[in-house]
């Protein structure tokens, strides 16, 4: 009894001291990637992008936070006040909460549990929600328009996504991602899986809602689509949302495929961070070269092509896993 | 089927073939100007606002009041009011324009029959009021000969309201 | 508003006036059932500052500079027409060398308002690179043209018998160099943006133009050309110096977006072509008419002047009563008539293909108001 109650202290000081650590590292990581996009954006458009507060504008963003924490917050007469409250809250808390089962290295995980991947992939499901949540509640045209666009979206996205994953899931034979990173001792997982690499990095895009996918704040055609209504600081917490998303997402391909955090001669934390940080730089490659996706195209894409290569490759893998 | 497999390769080749214009300019120096640290120099042509030509002989202005620049001005913006100097010279006693109001047009300057007129290179043309974009183009040829170390061009005082004969003989003194 | 629209079972979304694709101050009146457009009616009129009236109150020279002001991308097209507008009143012949700098000026601006569309129009489709190469690009031009013009925007820099500013060797020697850096940048702008699978998607068989359509709405400039007939001015009523030069006129064959598009950037390299020969054939001589009478007053008469202008033709009618002000001057602006086939075009379509088939009029919204 004391031996349970003591494990269970532990776990519980674990659980705390590992939200608090979140919580620095969501908000460390968005004002860095935010920093990265804006920089990588303006490189690639040949100019320099921030440079003035600190090294190349290295605290800008820190800048523009305290900003958007000063700025007051308006809400729209005609909303529908609880909802419109509770959706910047309801998109941030289940981000949060999926850090809890990434593990970062050999031992800086939180809490690893045997159905790590579900957790993730269900939690980020509840973004929509909230997405459909600001839209209708915003009372405003563009944001019904942006919140419709994004549940149609999902729907078509979130299967693939899990499709493709169940392929390497059918290789290691476990849901927990700490498994999934120990099975790719010899091998990263994106040699034996490319196509679902590819499949994966195009959902994942989706996913978090960027270009060329980036339907439901489409800026030329819904202006800022779903959050068109928010100020302040709830308005960042869309923004900290998408960019810590966009962390999760990169993490997890980087679990799945390229062999998390191993790596030689670094310890392991800083092999995960460098493989996450270049997929996210992979999405901002995306982002600032091409053009958006039409909304049904973007349905025909996903029905027509992705799930059915997923499907295929799953269906491959589970042959070649039975005859091996 | 085959049609299927190719149009998704062509398709995944082309956006490949995108990333590769962007990235190739992610390492290219950049082309833009950071402002404030560093300027452009304006091209010889540049309009910026009309000003006064220095002539280098006399070390004043060409201006003899004439009225041609006002009068073609599309905006209507030249203040100008000339005083006679002596029975032949007249001589601006106020040259003023609005530049709010102006379109850069350069007719003032092209019709000017002594070519008094030319283009500045100032661009910083900001301000708070309305007032301040109006340009006194006398003081300001006071502020570039001071500049140079030359003389300044006095501005003559225009005749008062009732043109008492004592004073207006003093004038043409 | 919305529960209005919800009983009515349509949808009325309000695009613009501040909309970031209705380029400038163009509103735009959706009806819609879901995503999908029923009817679009365009309210144009927010940036109507009375140009025309405005001639009737200025001597000829003083409505030069407003000429600048109705397109302001291809300022110089609307300079030229003007000018050759009071010109043939005057009877005046413009010499030689001042027509092939009317040419290559000309055709520079056309260039810089072509590259403005297209980095606009990929930033209409969500991509937000090409404009800022575009704007590379055309900051050459723009220097060049600031050489020699004085100005970088809204130019008035031509003047009835000729242009008061010769060009020099620098400005000769600047456009042969930008002519071979554009054409090397082409390669990239296919690369980026013309075989780009999703942009191909975007613009294929939307917003499709028959010729029919093209006649019966007046449609000029690349619209009609995208649509297969090789209507321009340039050609079938030249002008200036354009009969000595060898071009094409680049025509598409469906009429869908993609092939406007491609008609424009054809365009680009032809009007490149142009550049290059009128260098090459430049002649020496005077830039302005001898006898430019100081004070512009006409005989009676009226005269009609077309150029063709980045986005189609542009006319300008000039009633003189032998006055030093002109009765009254027309301005044919292209973008007006272009815009008229918006609410046909967009029937039926979603959202984003409005802003894509909006994008791809090319409309310059002071223009229509004028
Ligand atoms: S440039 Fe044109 S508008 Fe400006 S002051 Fe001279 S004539 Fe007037
Ligand atoms: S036209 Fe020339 S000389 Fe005459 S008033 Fe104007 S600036 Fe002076």
């Amino acid at each position: 009894m004391e031996f349970l109650t003591q494990m269970l202290g532990a776990d519980v000081a674990r659980m705390v001291v590992g939200l608090i650590a979140i919580i620095a590292l969501v908000s460390v990581n968005a004002l860095f990637l935010i920093w990265m996009e804006r920089k990588v954006a303006a490189h690639m458009q040949l100019r320099p992008g921030p440079m003035e507060v600190g090294w190349h504008g290295a605290v800008q963003t820190v800048a523009d936070a305290v900003k958007l924490m000063g700025k007051e917050l308006i809400t729209p007469t005609d909303v529908d006040r609880p909802v419109y409250h509770l959706a910047p809250i309801v998109i941030f808390l289940p981000v949060l909460l999926s850090f809890l089962v990434i593990p970062f290295s050999q031992t800086l995980i939180i809490r690893d549990m045997n159905v790590g991947v579900l957790l993730i992939l269900a939690f980020a499901s509840l973004t929509v929600l909230a997405i459909l949540m600001a839209g209708w509640a915003s009372n405003n045209k563009y944001s019904v328009l942006g919140a419709i666009r994004s549940v149609a979206q999902t729907v078509a996205y979130e299967i693939p996504l899990l499709i493709t994953l169940m392929s390497p899931i059918l290789m290691v034979g476990s849901f927990s991602l700490a498994d999934i990173v120990a099975a790719q001792e010899r091998y990263w997982f994106v040699l034996t899986q490319p196509l679902a690499f590819i499949l994966y990095i195009v959902c994942a895009t989706a996913e978090t809602n960027r270009a060329p996918f980036d339907l439901p704040e489409a800026e030329s055609e819904l202006v800022a689509g779903f959050h068109t209504e928010y100020s302040g600081m709830k308005f960042g917490l869309f923004f900290l949302a998408e960019y810590t998303n966009m962390f999760i997402v990169s993490a997890l391909a980087t679990i799945f495929f390229l062999g998390g955090w191993r790596g030689p001669f670094l310890p392991g934390i800083f092999w995960f961070l460098i493989k996450v940080y270049a997929i996210i730089f992979l999405l901002m490659w995306f982002r600032w070269t091409f053009p958006r996706v039409r909304f049904d195209q973007l349905i025909t894409f996903a029905w027509k092509i992705l799930i059915p290569l997923a499907f295929a490759n799953l269906l491959i893998t589970a042959l070649i896993m039975k005859l091996r | 089927m085959i049609n299927y497999f190719k149009e998704i390769l062509v398709g995944f080749w082309s956006l490949l073939a995108g990333m590769a214009v962007t990235i190739r300019y992610f390492t290219k120096p950049i082309v833009t100007v950071q402002y404030p640290r560093q300027k452009l120099t304006m091209s010889p042509r540049y309009r910026g606002h009309t000003e006064f030509v220095i002539d280098e002989e006399t070390r004043t202005h060409r201006c003899i009041a004439c009225e041609m620049c006002n009068r073609i001005c599309p905006s209507q913006l030249i203040s100008l009011q000339g005083v006679k100097v002596d029975a032949k010279k007249k001589l601006p006693s106020r040259y003023i324009i609005a530049y709010q109001y102006c379109s850069l047009c350069g007719l003032c300057v092209e019709v000017c029959p002594t070519k008094a007129l030319k283009w500045s290179d100032e661009y910083l043309l900001c301000g708070f009021t309305r007032e301040d974009s109006e340009i006194d183009l006398l003081r300001r040829l006071q502020d570039q000969q001071y500049a140079k170390g030359w003389p300044l061009t006095p501005i003559p005082r225009p005749k008062p309201e009732e043109p008492a004969p004592a004073k207006g003989e003093e004038v043409k003194e | 508003m919305l529960e209005r629209g919800l009983e009515e079972k349509t949808y009325v979304l309000n695009l613009g006036p501040q909309h970031p694709s209705t380029h400038g101050v163009l509103r735009v009146e959706l009806e819609m059932e879901g995503e999908f457009i029923t009817k679009a009616d365009p309210d144009i009129g927010y940036g109507h500052r009375g140009h025309e009236h405005m001639a009737e109150n200025r001597n000829y020279q003083q409505f030069l500079p407003n000429l600048g002001r109705v397109d302001y991308l291809h300022a110089l097209a609307y300079n030229q027409c003007y000018c050759m507008a009071v010109e043939k009143l005057l009877g005046l012949k413009v010499p030689e060398r001042a027509e092939f700098i009317r040419v290559i000026t000309g055709e520079m601006n056309r260039i810089s308002s072509h590259l403005l569309w297209l980095g606009a129009y990929l930033l209409d489709l969500g991509a937000f690179t090409p404009i800022l190469y575009c704007f590379d690009d055309r900051e050459h031009i723009l220097d060049l043209l600031d050489r020699v013009t004085g100005s970088r925007l809204t130019y008035c820099y031509y003047r009835f018998g000729g242009v008061p500013q010769d060009i020099d060797e620098e400005f000769v020697a600047g456009t042969r160099e930008f002519i071979k850096r554009l054409r090397t940048r082409f390669r990239d702008y296919d690369n980026l943006v013309t075989k780009n699978v999703i942009f191909i998607h975007r613009t294929r068989d939307v917003g499709i133009i028959t010729q029919e359509q093209c006649l019966e709405y007046g449609l000029t400039g690349p619209m009609v050309r995208g649509s297969g007939i090789p209507y321009d001015i340039r050609r079938s009523e030249p002008y200036s110096a354009y009969p000595l030069f060898d071009f094409e006129i680049p025509i598409g064959s469906k009429g869908d977006i993609l092939d406007r598009y491609l008609v424009r950037v054809k365009e680009m390299e032809q009007s490149l072509r142009i550049i290059e020969q009128a260098l090459n054939k430049l002649p020496e001589g005077p830039i302005m008419a001898e006898k430019v009478p100081k004070r512009i007053k006409p005989a009676e008469g009226e005269v009609y002047a077309a150029v063709e202008a980045a986005r189609g033709e542009f006319g300008c009618y000039v009633v003189s009563q032998g006055e030093v002000k002109p009765y009254r001057i027309k301005l044919r602006v292209p973008s007006f008539a272009n815009l008229s086939i918006l609410p046909e075009l967009s029937v039926d379509t979603l959202v984003a293909d409005l802003v894509a088939i909006l994008g791809s009029i090319d409309v310059v919204v002071p223009e229509i108001d004028r």
